[in-house]
């Protein structure tokens, strides 16, 4: 089963308390409430910011304290009930809180305010920041995402089906089995691309859909298409949003390969560097090329599902050196659970 | 009356398989149509050279080519003593599918159909296009300029122009190599081409990419200023009325 990003009927999901995005918005989530307390209670700005920082004496052992455990239960957490883990996330604060409360008796000596106020406190911060990610989550869910979602995937460029299709009658009276192979390329590919494409994939699968892909467009532009796989040390058990790749390598095609009248290579390199899986895609550059529209929306639509999958830790950047555009993902590795 | 003569047609379309399909379709035409393929190009330089070698009839042009795109391949074809009729052929582009639509300018939609090809070469036999219409619906500059010298077409790429020089009724384009002479308005170069050259006398433009500085000289007891050009020893005068190209030079 591949790992699905949200529940499939939105019923609330916890953030995934091990994302680098997620733990910095806490941090600075609950530091803005603290200095906004801290504002309200003091008329004056600079007693404001003494009782901020005095108040952080409090806030941030507790705040990192809480990270730790979180990202610790994170997969217990994301396999049961999305109330019964809201609740475990508020039992677990308030024990964190009482056990600091009590630390701090023990090894300071000094006798704060009663522990009912910083029950109160630290339920309350919780509750809101719970509230704030469950209508993140939802803000981000696939219900609503999907439509968008939908419409990007079908912005296969109309171009391609009808060169594809011209290709194929062109082979159907001399080479009828390879028109035959081509049109179940096609059907493949078009499957994919009307699918339902939430759930994340295997890059073997990814890499197998670019492959026929390619195999098309090689039909149309015979040797003037050169492709250059460097998958030796690709993890082909990693799983990537589908349609990662292939919007890429028809961009690469477009802008790299078409414009050309001399062969051009696109190379296409995978592999992993501990837990994180790089995808490095390079294609002949020219300045003169005057379509980048459709070039900026396939890279926006990879970004925004990258985005929605892998918060902060997946980015995506474009470079352009020595006549070369190079695409570079990097994401973190997750390992199919698939035999 | 004598049988009319075949319709010579040439094939334009850097995919292979394309060209492949037009000759299958076009070989169904001959049955109804005297026709003959004269010759199949891969590109828009390939297709104007063999057109003014071999005079065609009708030219089926690919819109969508590398380096030169049909519409300019159509614009070059037009300056040849004996134009072909052209018509395009186009998978799916929007921009091109309206200007011809707008423009009436023949062209096919890909995959093409037998019946509309028929059409299509019918129509061409009679209606010569118009010559106007295609510098309307040219998206960008032209790549090259096309000078006909002795029955020869040469495809000058725009960027290795250094300068443009108006001489009564021809206009002198100056490569780092050699000249050549091209019949077109220079005024209608300086529109087409915008910001790439720098008019520095009335019947001179200057690529500015080819600008290496400014001299002056003084010629008659005149003092006045020339261009120094890369790649050329030669130097342009330029105008008393457009001295102010050389102050607007030094400020970039």
């Amino acid at each position: 089963m591949a790992r699905s990003i949200n529940q499939n009927a939105y019923a609330g999901a916890l953030p995934n308390f091990r994302n680098l995005g997620i733990m910095a918005r806490i941090l600075v989530i609950v530091n803005l409430a603290a200095a906004t307390a801290a504002i309200v209670k003091n008329p004056d700005m600079l007693a404001a910011w003494r009782q901020f920082i005095e108040s952080s004496a409090l806030v941030e052992p507790l705040l990192i304290l809480s990270l730790l455990v979180l990202a610790a239960l994170s997969n217990v957490l994301r396999r049961i009930p999305y109330w019964v883990a809201a609740m475990v996330v508020l039992a677990v604060e308030l024990a964190l809180a009482t056990a600091l409360y009590l630390a701090g008796r023990i090894l300071l000596g000094d006798e704060p305010s009663p522990l009912a106020r910083y029950w109160a406190l630290v339920a309350l911060t919780t509750v809101a920041l719970l509230a704030y990610f469950n209508l993140r989550g939802r803000a981000l869910s696939p219900a609503l995402s999907e439509a968008r979602l939908q419409a990007l995937q079908a912005r296969i460029r109309p171009h391609f089906l009808f060169n594809s299709i011209n290709a194929v009658l062109s082979l159907v009276r001399k080479e009828p089995q390879r028109a035959e192979a081509t049109l179940e390329d096609m059907a493949d590919l078009f499957r994919v691309l009307m699918a339902d494409n939430r759930e994340l994939t295997s890059l073997a699968r990814e890499i197998d859909l670019c492959r026929k892909y390619l195999g098309i467009e090689q039909l149309r532009l015979g040797e003037r298409l050169q492709v250059d796989w460097q998958l030796d040390t690709m993890p082909r058990d990693a799983l990537v949003p589908p349609l990662m790749l292939q919007p890429l390598l028809e961009n690469a095609v477009y802008h790299g390969i078409e414009p050309r009248n001399e062969p051009g290579t696109i190379s296409i390199h995978v592999y992993a560097v501990r837990d994180e899986l790089h995808a490095v895609l390079r294609n002949p550059y020219r300045e003169a090329s005057d379509h980048h529209a459709g070039n900026r929306m396939a890279l926006a639509n990879i970004r925004e599902r990258l985005a929605l999958h892998f918060d902060a830790e997946a980015t995506l950047a474009t470079r352009v050196a020595d006549d070369t555009f190079q695409v570079r993902i990097v994401m973190p590795y997750i390992k199919s659970r698939e035999p | 009356m004598t049988e009319p003569r075949p319709l010579r047609v040439v094939i334009v379309d850097d995919e292979a398989p394309a060209r492949s399909r037009l000759r299958d379709l076009l070989a169904d035409c001959a049955d109804e149509l005297a026709l003959a393929v004269v010759g199949e190009a891969a590109n828009g330089r390939a297709a104007i050279e063999l057109v003014a070698a071999a005079p065609a009839d009708v030219v089926l042009l690919d819109v969508r080519m590398p380096d030169m795109d049909g519409i300019e391949v159509a614009q070059h074809l037009q300056k040849l003593e004996r134009p072909p009729a052209v018509v395009f052929a186009t998978a799916y582009d929007e921009f091109a599918i309206r200007a011809f639509e707008v423009h009436a300018i023949d062209y096919l939609l890909k995959p093409i159909r037998l019946a509309r090809l028929k059409e299509a070469l019918a129509r061409a036999r009679s209606a010569p296009p118009r010559p106007g219409a295609l510098n309307e619906i040219a998206r960008a500059p032209r790549t090259h300029l096309s000078a006909q010298e002795r029955g020869k077409v040469y495809l000058i790429p725009i960027a290795e122009v250094l300068y443009l020089k108006a001489e009564l009724k021809y206009v002198t384009v100056r490569t780092a190599t050699r000249e050549h002479l091209i019949e077109e308005p220079l005024s209608k170069l300086e529109d087409e081409y915008g910001e790439r050259f720098v008019r520095v006398h009335r019947n001179c433009l200057v690529a500015r990419a080819a600008v290496r500085g400014f001299e002056r000289a003084v010629q008659d007891g005149e003092a006045h200023w020339e261009v120094l050009l890369n790649g050329v020893e030669e130097r342009i005068a330029v105008s008393r009325r457009q001295q102010h190209v050389v102050r607007e030079f030094g400020k970039s």
